[in-house]
C-alpha cells in the first residue's frame, strides 16, 4: 500500500510539475512598451549605455537588444521579428528589395580600424593604402622593403617578415578595412572585394579584437588591424595612415569624426556610405558609420513614436556618450541631414515627428 | 528468496512480497504510468534529433543544390563572391582530433592505470580530482591559456627544435607561426586527457580483483598483470574513453579557434595554420548576410554531424571487432 501511494504521488508530482511549468511561463508585462532590436556587436556598448540613460528620461519604454551580429540584424528587421536592426555595413541593394517596406538606415556613431603592429621598441609608423593593400596582399614581404623605408626614414626597420594576422570571424570591423584597402587598390578590389570575411591572401587568423591583438603581441614582426576602441583602452602601437588628402593622420576619436565630417558634403540621401579614404585633411582614412535600421512607416503607432523619440534622443543629446567609450560621435552637419530622415518616418503614411 | 525475484510472476504460488504488492491497487496502472514517462524521455532525445537533422538539412538545402559534391571536395572559401568548398575545414577538423587523440591516449591510460593500479593510496583522492578539474576550465580560458603561453612557446622552443631536428620531414616544415595545427592538437589533448583518463580509472577500477589475484598467483609482474588481466578485461571501457575525448575533440570550437590559425588550406606541415569545421562556424555564422553564404555555413554543420557520427561508428566497429574476446572474459 505504502509502496503505491508513494509511486502515486510521486506521478503526481511529475504531472504537477509538468502543468506548474507551463502555468509559471510569464505573461508580458502591459505597462511598460518592449522594444526590440537585434544586430551589430560591435556598437553594443554604446547602444547599452543609450538604452540605460533613456531609460532614466522615458520610463514608459524599455529596449531590449541582442548583439547577435550585423547579418542577424538585416535578416531579423527584414522579417520583421524586432523593431530595430542594426549593422556595422550597409545593406545591399538586392537585401532592400527583400525587405517588406521601406528601410531607412540611421547613422548613430563612427568607428574606426588601426594598424597595430610588433617590433622592436615599437617606433611610430607610417603607411600609405598602397602599401597596407600590397602586404596584405603578400606582394610586401619584409619589413625593410624599399617602400616601407621611404615612407619611414630615420626608423631601423628589421630585415624580417611581416607576418600578417586578420581577424578569423566575421565582423564589421574586417568591412571597414577590406573596404578601405579597396578603395586604394584596384588589384584588392579585383582580387579580394569586400565583405564582413573574405578569402585572405596571406596571413593567421585571430578571433576577435583580442584574439589579434593577442597575436600581434606574441608575434615579434606581425602586423594586424584592430578597432579604435581596442587599441586605445590597451595602449597598443597604432600607426598613422596617410588620408585622401595626402596627410599622415593618427587614428583619433576627433580623426575618425573628421572622416565625417569631410564626407558630409556629398552623403547620399540614404547614408548607405563608405567613409573610408574620406576626403578633408584632418579625416582618418579607415572610418565608418555604424547604423540603425528602422522601418520609413512604422506597423505600430505607439511604438513608432518612441522608436522616433528615441533616435532624435540618441542623435542628438545622446552623442555626449560616445566618446567614453571611445566612439566618435557624429559631426554637426552630418546630424542636420539625419534629422531630415527622422522626420520622414511614418505611421500609416503621416509623419510621426511633427516639424519643430 | 532469490530465486524469487527472478523467477517471480508464475501464475499461481505468486512469492510473498509479489503477493503483496499485487494486491495494491493500481499497481499495473504505475507500471504503466512509469513506462509511458521513461518512454517519453527517450522519445525526447529521438525527437530532437530528428529535429536537428531535419533543420540542418533543410536550412542547407540551397547550398547542397548549388554545389553538390564540390562542395566537400573543393578547397576555395571565398564569401565575396560565394564560392564555398568545405574540405580544408574537414581535414582540419580530422587531423586536428587525431593529433590530440595520439598525445591524449596514452597519457589519458598511462595516468588512469597509475592511480587505479599502482598509486598508494593517499594519493588517489587528490590526484584525481586535480584531473577532473582540469574538465571543469572552460574552453576560452584553454584558448587564452593556448595564445598567450602554449603558442609562443611552441614558436620560440619547440617548433625551432623540432625543425631543427626533423626538419626533412613534410611534419615539420615552414616558419614557426606558433598558432597552428600542432597548437589545436595539443590544446585539444589537454582538454579531453581529463575526461579519458578519468573515464578509464574508473573502468580498470570495475576490473574485479580475482583478475588481478589470478595473474599474480600465476607470477606475473606487475607490468604483466596490468597488461594480460586488467588492460584486456576492460579494453571496450577503455575505447569507450578514447571515444568520448574524441567526440569532445571533433566538436570543440572556442579554444581551437583561438590557436589554429584559422586558414582554410590543406597543408601538410602541422607548423602551418588550419581551420575546423566547428571553428568556421562560430567565426563566420554571426555576420553571415547571404542566403547562399549561411546555407554553405550550416551545411558545414550538417557534416560536422556526419563526421561525427562517422567516426564514431567506425569506433564501435573497432570496438565490436575486439569485443568477441572480451565477452568471452566477461560472462
Amino acid at each position: 500500500m505504502r509502496r503505491s501511494t508513494m509511486r502515486g504521488r510521486l506521478v503526481g508530482a511529475i504531472l504537477g510539475g509538468l502543468v506548474l511549468g507551463w502555468a509559471a511561463v510569464p505573461a508580458p508585462a502591459s505597462a511598460e512598451m518592449l522594444m526590440n532590436g537585434a544586430g551589430a556587436t560591435f556598437p553594443y556598448p554604446i547602444y547599452s549605455k543609450w538604452f540605460d540613460e533613456y531609460a532614466k528620461i522615458d520610463q514608459g519604454v524599455k529596449f531590449n537588444y541582442q548583439s547577435i551580429g550585423s547579418g542577424g540584424g538585416i535578416r531579423q528587421i527584414t522579417e520583421r521579428t524586432v523593431d530595430f536592426g542594426a549593422t556595422d555595413g550597409p545593406m545591399t541593394d538586392e537585401q532592400l528589395k527583400k525587405a517588406p517596406g521601406e528601410l531607412f538606415h540611421i547613422p548613430t556613431v563612427l568607428g574606426a580600424d588601426v594598424a597595430t603592429y610588433n617590433l622592436p621598441g615599437n617606433p611610430k609608423l607610417r603607411f600609405t593604402g598602397e602599401v597596407l593593400a600590397d602586404i596584405f596582399l603578400g606582394k610586401i614581404t619584409k619589413w625593410n622593403d624599399d617602400r616601407m623605408k621611404t615612407l619611414n626614414p630615420g626608423v631601423t626597420l628589421p630585415n624580417g617578415p611581416i607576418i600578417v594576422v586578420h581577424r578569423s570571424d566575421g565582423s564589421g570591423t574586417t568591412y571597414i578595412w577590406v573596404d578601405y584597402l579597396s578603395k586604394v587598390s584596384k588589384e584588392w578590389e579585383q582580387q579580394v572585394g569586400r565583405g564582413t570575411s573574405v578569402k585572405w591572401p596571406v596571413g593567421l587568423g585571430g578571433k576577435g579584437n583580442e584574439g589579434v591583438a593577442g597575436q600581434v603581441k606574441n608575434t615579434p614582426g606581425a602586423l594586424g588591424y584592430v578597432e579604435l576602441a581596442y587599441a586605445v583602452t590597451n595602449k597598443l602601437a597604432v600607426a598613422a595612415v596617410q588620408n585622401a588628402a595626402g596627410k599622415f593622420v593618427e587614428p583619433t576619436i576627433a580623426s575618425t569624426t573628421a572622416a565625417a565630417a569631410g564626407a558630409a558634403a556629398n552623403m547620399p540621401a540614404d547614408f548607405r556610405v563608405s567613409l573610408t579614404n574620406a576626403p578633408g585633411e584632418a579625416a582618418y582614412p579607415i572610418a565608418s558609420f555604424t547604423w540603425l535600421l528602422v522601418y520609413k512607416d512604422q506597423a505600430n503607432e505607439a511604438k513608432g513614436k518612441a522608436l522616433v523619440r528615441f533616435l532624435w534622443w540618441a542623435t542628438h543629446e545622446g552623442q555626449r556618450y560616445p566618446s567614453d567609450l571611445l566612439y566618435a560621435p557624429l559631426p554637426a552637419a552630418v546630424v542636420k541631414q539625419i534629422e531630415a530622415k527622422i522626420r520622414q518616418i511614418t505611421y500609416q503614411g503621416k509623419p510621426i515627428l511633427a516639424a519643430r | 528468496m532469490e530465486q524469487s525475484v527472478t523467477g517471480g510472476g508464475a501464475a499461481e504460488g505468486l512469492p510473498l512480497p509479489r503477493a503483496f504488492l499485487a494486491r495494491s491497487r493500481g499497481a499495473a496502472w504505475g507500471d504503466r504510468v512509469f513506462m509511458g514517462i521513461v518512454r517519453g524521455c527517450v522519445a525526447v532525445f529521438v525527437l530532437i534529433m530528428v529535429g536537428i537533422v531535419a533543420a540542418l538539412v533543410y536550412e542547407s538545402l540551397p547550398a547542397i543544390k548549388h554545389f553538390g559534391w564540390r562542395f566537400i571536395v573543393t578547397s576555395n572559401w571565398d564569401p565575396v563572391v560565394e564560392s564555398f568548398g568545405a574540405l580544408p575545414f574537414i581535414y582540419g577538423t580530422l587531423v586536428s582530433s587525431l593529433l590530440a587523440m595520439c598525445f591524449a591516449v596514452p597519457l589519458g591510460i598511462g595516468a588512469a592505470i597509475y592511480l587505479a593500479e599502482l598509486a598508494p593510496f593517499w594519493i588517489r583522492p587528490p590526484m584525481g580530482f586535480l584531473i577532473e578539474l582540469l574538465a571543469a576550465v572552460p574552453s576560452v580560458v584553454y584558448g587564452l591559456w593556448g595564445i598567450f603561453v602554449l603558442a609562443p612557446w611552441l614558436r620560440v622552443w619547440l617548433q625551432p627544435a623540432l625543425g631543427k631536428t626533423l626538419g626533412f620531414l613534410p611534419l615539420f616544415k615552414g616558419p614557426p607561426y606558433g598558432v597552428g595545427m600542432l597548437a589545436a592538437g595539443i590544446i585539444l589533448a589537454v582538454m579531453t586527457v581529463p575526461f579519458i583518463a578519468t573515464v578509464s580509472r574508473e573502468v580498470l577500477l570495475a576490473v574485479p580483483n580475482t583478475q588481478r589475484e589470478a595473474a599474480l598467483a600465476l607470477g606475473a609482474t606487475r607490468w604483466e598483470t596490468t597488461r594480460l588481466a586488467v588492460l584486456r578485461y576492460g579494453r571496450s571501457g577503455l575505447i569507450g574513453a578514447v571515444l568520448l575525448g574524441l567526440g569532445r575533440a571533433l566538436g570543440e570550437t572556442m579554444a581551437v579557434t583561438m590557436v589554429i590559425g584559422n586558414r582554410p588550406e590543406i597543408s601538410a606541415s602541422l607548423f602551418a595554420p588550419g581551420y575546423t569545421m566547428a571553428s568556421v562556424l562560430a567565426n563566420e555564422f554571426t555576420e553571415a548576410t547571404s542566403d547562399l553564404y549561411l546555407s554553405a555555413l550550416v551545411e558545414i554543420g550538417l557534416l560536422l554531424l556526419g563526421v561525427t557520427v562517422l567516426v564514431n561508428a567506425l569506433a564501435r566497429l573497432l570496438v565490436w571487432s575486439v569485443g568477441g574476446s572480451v565477452k568471452a572474459v566477461r560472462e
